[in-house]
């Protein structure tokens, strides 16, 4: 028996969320006893990978194949479900993330395994499988049992701590069968944004709506976001109009993002845009309006004008930072 | 070619939630039901790619798996500019249930390209299009925010982690789609209201696909606490409340 964990690499790296599904898998094999197989496809240094041992992984899988090089679906599911045949994989974890929503279907029917994503707990129960998940756009959560042997999970970001153990891992190079007509899709080109803070990575993100009054007033938000070292969200109107790219739209039809601190700045706090940013830790919403919606989904809220609160907002948080 | 869009019959966005039964079942009353957002935006798409075909592509169909009582939301579908509709009669239980009866129905009506959306916003599983794919051994692409298609050539922009790639793929394949794909969804005109009505609307008998999960108990969030207001006069304060009370700076 074994959990088996697709880790995904960025540019042969890891990254925090790879580490909460390592300790999210740990947890699962200590309540039924069995092993955490991680797996990695792609190149990643050794060194690299044996850092997933310090979360909790007992064995980790290397598959590296240029073919492989770029995320193409059936051929990675058919490396995956080999793997978790090997391993006697009861639960198949992913992130619930782009490429954790692309793979995990595939999977799940290879395996004959019931589905559960975007979950947020361990589970209350193995047997029958029960665990929780976020329903309607973050706005509830269902408890769901799965009626297969196997199932397949993907882990919503953010919901579990890390958590370091003693490393005992060993890296395997597994030698699965790669089938040349799984990739009738072909990667063309990529095209990487560099040296900004990515939304769905960022541990503070500050966010502007319609009340920032137009594209050319963003100077004050980005300073806030630079000296936090967050990255910048926006609201649906504001990125349909054209005043910020469209990979900043957060909501219900953007980004679903869980930062630990999220800044809504004339923001009113539509029910969309709160699906896709209510698992913020905390919210600080800066408003004109004190009756806006958003003030009933905020921690902490200030009633004013952001333009003239954002300056001295960064300015008092750079004093902090001094002090 | 021929294009089917998959969609799925969601609660308006700005529905409030509420269980009943013991908060084992999800409170239908006075529910308002629409296309879900991302399949209305898929549908949008390939309408405007058979307009821009020349005749290549042939005809958009729209199904859906469910009960008598989606029918409004897949008018609307046919009001929008569909060709044709298909309901397979079927609870949609889980995603192993919708896409079993999709795959079944696709297996004996065969389509070039299946659009589905990303996610539905009733139970959030992303999970129909990837498991169709699978059920039919074809290609998928996920998080595509971008689909052209010039002289039969298929290109697609796939949104990754911080930038985008474009593919190429074969067809048949599945697309499953997010933001980008169209700008805005389609609204129906009087004349495709009106049109609606007579386009068809076919009825299949379910193949009796199998749930692998259930849904056993809802609940709602934890109410949240009031909001600390800190005065506009006081930045400092708040500044210091992030940074020893909530301890996130
Ligand atoms: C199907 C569907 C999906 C949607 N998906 C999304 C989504 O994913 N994300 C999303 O964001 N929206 C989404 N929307 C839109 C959503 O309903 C709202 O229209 C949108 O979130 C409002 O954006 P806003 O808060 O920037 O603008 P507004 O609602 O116009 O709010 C602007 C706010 O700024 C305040 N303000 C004005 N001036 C100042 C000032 N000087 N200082 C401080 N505050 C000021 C105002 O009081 C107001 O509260 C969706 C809608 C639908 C129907």
């Amino acid at each position: 028996m074994s959990v088996i964990v697709f880790v995904e690499n960025w540019d042969g790296k890891f990254k925090k969320l790879s580490f909460e599904l390592i300790s999210y898998a740990r947890q699962i094999a200590d309540k039924s006893g069995s092993r955490v197989i991680a797996l990695s496809i792609g190149t990643v240094e050794d060194d690299e990978l044996h850092k997933l041992g310090n979360y909790g992984a007992d064995k980790i899988l290397k598959v590296e194949d240029e073919r492989l090089n770029s995320l193409i679906n059936k051929a990675y599911a058919s490396v995956i479900t080999q793997a978790a045949e090997k391993e006697s994989s009861d639960t198949v974890l992913f992130s619930h993330n782009a490429t954790g929503k692309a793979l995990a279907p595939r999977v799940a029917v290879r395996l004959k395994a019931g589905a559960v994503t975007g979950v947020t707990e361990i589970p209350s129960s193995l047997d029958p499988f029960e665990v929780k998940k976020k329903v309607f756009t973050n706005k509830a959560f269902a408890n769901v049992r799965v009626r297969s042997v196997k199932n397949v999970l993907t882990l919503f970001q953010n919901s579990v701590e890390i958590k370091e153990t003693e490393n005992n891992a060993e890296i395997e190079a597994f030698d699965a069968e790669i089938r040349d007509q799984d990739f009738k899709t072909r990667v063309l080109e990529v095209n990487k944004i560099t040296g900004k803070v990515l939304l769905t990575d960022a541990e503070i993100v500050v966010s502007g709506g319609r009340g920032m009054k137009g594209p050319e007033k963003w100077q004050p938000l980005e300073d806030l976001a630079a000296e936090l070292g967050a990255a910048i969200a926006c609201s649906r109107p504001v990125s349909d109009e054209g005043w910020r790219p469209h990979e900043e739209h957060v909501g219900q039809t953007g980004k679903i993002i869980a930062p630990n601190l999220y800044f809504a700045l004339g923001i009113s706090g539509a029910i969309q845009h709160l699906g896709g940013v209510s698992s913020s830790k905390y919210i600080v919403a800066v408003n004109t309006d004190k009756d806006a919606p958003i003030f009933e989904a905020a921690d902490y809220g200030i009633v004013g004008d952001v333009h003239k609160i954002l300056p001295e907002l960064t300015g008092e948080i750079k004093k902090m930072k001094d002090a | 070619m021929k294009i089917l869009v998959c969609i799925s019959n969601v609660p308006d966005t700005t529905t409030k939630i509420r269980f009943t039964d013991d908060d084992t079942r999800f409170d239908t009353a006075s529910v308002q039901w629409i296309i879900n957002p991302w399949d209305e935006l898929a549908l949008t798409r390939a309408l405007e790619l058979k307009e821009g075909s020349g005749g290549s592509i042939e005809k958009v169909t729209v199904v859906n798996v469910g009960p008598k009582e989606s029918e409004p939301t897949i008018r609307k579908a046919l009001a929008i500019g569909a060709d044709d509709a298909v309901r397979i009669d079927a609870e949609p239980l889980d995603a192993h249930v919708v896409a079993g009866e999709l795959a079944g129905h696709i297996r004996n009506n065969p389509y070039d390209i299946v659009l589905c959306g990303i996610d539905s916003s009733d139970y959030n599983g992303s999970l129909v299009g990837g498991m169709l794919a699978e059920l039919l051994d074809l290609p998928s692409v996920s998080s595509v925010s971008k689909l052209n298609i010039e002289n039969d050539e298929i290109t697609i922009n796939r949104e990754i982690d911080g930038g985008s790639e474009i593919l190429s793929t074969e067809t048949p394949f599945v697309a499953i789609v997010q933001k980008g794909i169209a700008l805005e969804p389609r609204i129906p005109s009087m004349r495709g209201i009106m049109m609606a009505r007579k386009k068809p609307l076919n009825v299949v008998e379910a193949a009796g696909a199998e749930p692998l999960t259930e849904f056993v108990r809802f609940e709602l969030p934890p109410p949240k606490a009031a909001c600390k207001m800190v005065d506009e006069e006081n930045i400092r304060e708040l500044v210091a409340l992030l940074h020893n009370e909530a301890k996130v700076l």
